[in-house]
């Protein structure tokens, strides 16, 4: 059944800081970063930023992964007169574009007219990602996973990629594939981090860190701030921009996912997946469309393994047959022609968490903004639908479809 | 790629926090006595312990006596200690476990190199003295 928010709100701006290498953002505060963000993305919607009064966060309004959010203080910091909606999905980065339904939901029910969502993140040595779990004292729940040495993502996500290797035959290749693939579309962005492409022998090159994982197949580590406005349809006729039209937008996940790596209890065929099959299988239904009808995904790119795992669960291939869809090059964009390649649909057209920044899954919403506007740097040709995700991580993971107006 | 006998992370470094629901798997370690919680209305095991079954909603527990043996699940191969950056070839393990089905325990395994770990590879309890006089249960190549 069509989700009754189908085609109801937008998002109508986009902004950014620069983003910067791990931790080199200093002397910048987070809540200068923030505040820059949000004014970029305010005056490309044409508002001004004293015109926001909703707060749709995600990742437990989590600014990275120490710092919090608090609307109280970016009000103070911002001169926003009064807020009306102020709210925010819990756990990760799997709720990065879910954050866009709560946005949604906010602006239907009126308690709010432009809402914004945003991440930024500043990792100061004692900040960093990579060994958040393995620093923290263990809680009586993590006290089952943290002596194991599992204490970094890469570590756990590495468990899940052998599972699919030994069920599916999947190979370290395929891993290759995904981080070559999206490496070759940040050579013409200007803020992207990495961008010399990247060939097969120098990814066989990279240090192994956590096998059957190397350092290319995590993410980078950057600092920056991302944000995005939506409101209503009505109001977003009058913004500078085409709309970027909220067509589905759904997250959550089931039981046996759960707390996911963060407890390593998930049955087959789960393990070996990115989580995503429940929250896949409701916007399918919310939009009545299906992978095929897409026209770019950007798809959350923490790990290259669960690219791959992501392209099964939404059904762009069938579950197990992630390895040889990618290493057919379905994942590359074509930039002669604008399109996919060999029948498959262009994946993370700005580069992913991979090369071109990592700030929790925003720059993947960004895309799929200007690829339906028509305005990407990496422009899908005739793009009508983007697919946004995010996670995959605890639940929830979600994910976004957005419809050029 | 060739990394040599695999090891388990040292005890000393090991610290571990309990709750009421999990300190009888922790007080049967420190005896040796490997167990998982078993709901005590319908039998269903869940690891880590929590506080209500989620199958049948009892409180009631069982904690019984497992076999010690297990299968590894899956498993990644690491090489620098977490809490000091040095070089150290440890292997985290995910263990399905015998006499309680569908639970796992996250462990290191040694009495192998790296190299040979396996999924599907038998393995059995390794105990391992942890901060506090705390009990590990790791695991050895059966
Ligand atoms: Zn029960």
């Amino acid at each position: 059944m069509a989700w009754s928010n189908q085609d109801k709100t937008a998002i109508v701006g986009i902004g950014s800081t620069d983003y910067y290498m791990r931790g080199k953002s200093w002397p910048r505060t987070i809540n200068d970063m923030a505040a820059e963000a949000i004014m970029n993305a305010c005056a490309d919607a044409g508002i001004s930023h004293k015109q926001i009064d909703g707060f749709a966060y995600y990742s437990t309004a989590g600014a990275g992964y120490l710092d919090k959010f608090d609307t109280a203080s970016l009000m103070e910091t911002l001169g926003m007169p009064h807020i009306s909606y102020s709210a925010t999905l819990t756990s990760g980065g799997g709720g990065c574009p879910g954050a866009i339904g709560l946005a949604t939901a906010g602006l239907m029910n009126e308690d709010c007219t432009y809402t914004v969502t945003l991440m930024a993140l500043q990792q100061l040595p004692q900040h960093r990602l990579g060994v958040v779990f393995g620093s923290a004292a263990p809680s009586p729940e993590n006290s089952f996973l943290q002596p194991s040495g599992l204490v970094g993502p890469g570590h756990l996500m590495s468990v899940l990629a052998r599972r699919h290797m030994h069920l599916y035959g999947t190979t370290q290749g395929a891993f290759g594939e995904v981080v070559m693939a999206t490496r070759a579309n940040t050579h013409n962005r200007p803020k992207a981090i990495r961008k010399a492409p990247l060939t097969k022998e120098e990814y066989d090159e990279s240090v192994m860190l956590a096998d059957p994982l190397r350092r290319l197949d995590f993410c980078l580590e950057t600092d920056g701030a991302v944000a995005v406005i939506t409101t209503t349809m009505d109001r977003a006729k009058d913004c500078r921009h085409k709309p970027a039209v909220v067509h589905a937008c759904a997250h959550g996940g089931q039981r046996e996912w759960g707390r996911a790596f963060a407890w390593m209890g998930m049955p087959d065929p789960h393990f070996a997946s990115s989580g995503h099959k429940f929250t896949a299988d409701r916007i399918w239904a919310q939009s009545g469309l299906s992978a095929q009808d897409m026209d770019v995904a950007l798809i959350y790119d923490h790990f290259s393994p669960m690219v791959l795992m992501q392209l099964e669960d939404y059904g762009f291939c069938e579950k197990g047959e992630g390895n040889d869809y990618v290493l057919s090059g379905k994942l590359r964009y074509d930039p002669e022609t604008g399109t996919g390649v060999n029948g498959g649909v262009p994946v993370n057209t700005h580069g992913g968490n991979l090369n071109e920044a990592y700030i929790i899954g925003m720059t993947h919403i960004v895309e799929g903004v200007e690829q339906v506007r028509g305005t990407a740097i990496n422009q899908v040709k005739d793009a009508e639908f983007a697919l946004v995700s995010g996670g995959p991580a605890s639940l929830p993971v979600s994910s976004l479809i957005l419809r050029k107006d | 790629m060739t990394y040599g006998p695999a090891r388990a992370l040292p005890g000393d470094q090991i610290k571990i926090t309990t709750n009421p629901d999990t300190e009888p798997f922790w007080q049967a370690a420190k005896e040796h006595k490997l167990t998982a919680c078993e709901c005590g209305e319908c039998g269903h095991f869940r690891m880590p312990p929590t506080a209500v079954c989620p199958e049948c909603g009892s409180r009631e527990k069982k904690w019984p006596s497992l076999p010690g043996t297990g299968t590894i699940f899956s498993f990644a191969i690491c090489n620098k200690n977490p809490k000091n950056g040095e070089d150290y070839i440890y292997v985290p393990v995910v263990v399905d476990l015998d006499g309680a089905p569908g639970t796992r325990l996250n462990a290191n395994v040694s009495g192998c190199d790296a190299d040979d770990v396996h999924i599907g590879m038998k393995v059995v309890v390794d105990w391992t003295p942890i901060q506090d006089g705390w009990v590990l249960p790791n695991f050895r190549k059966a």
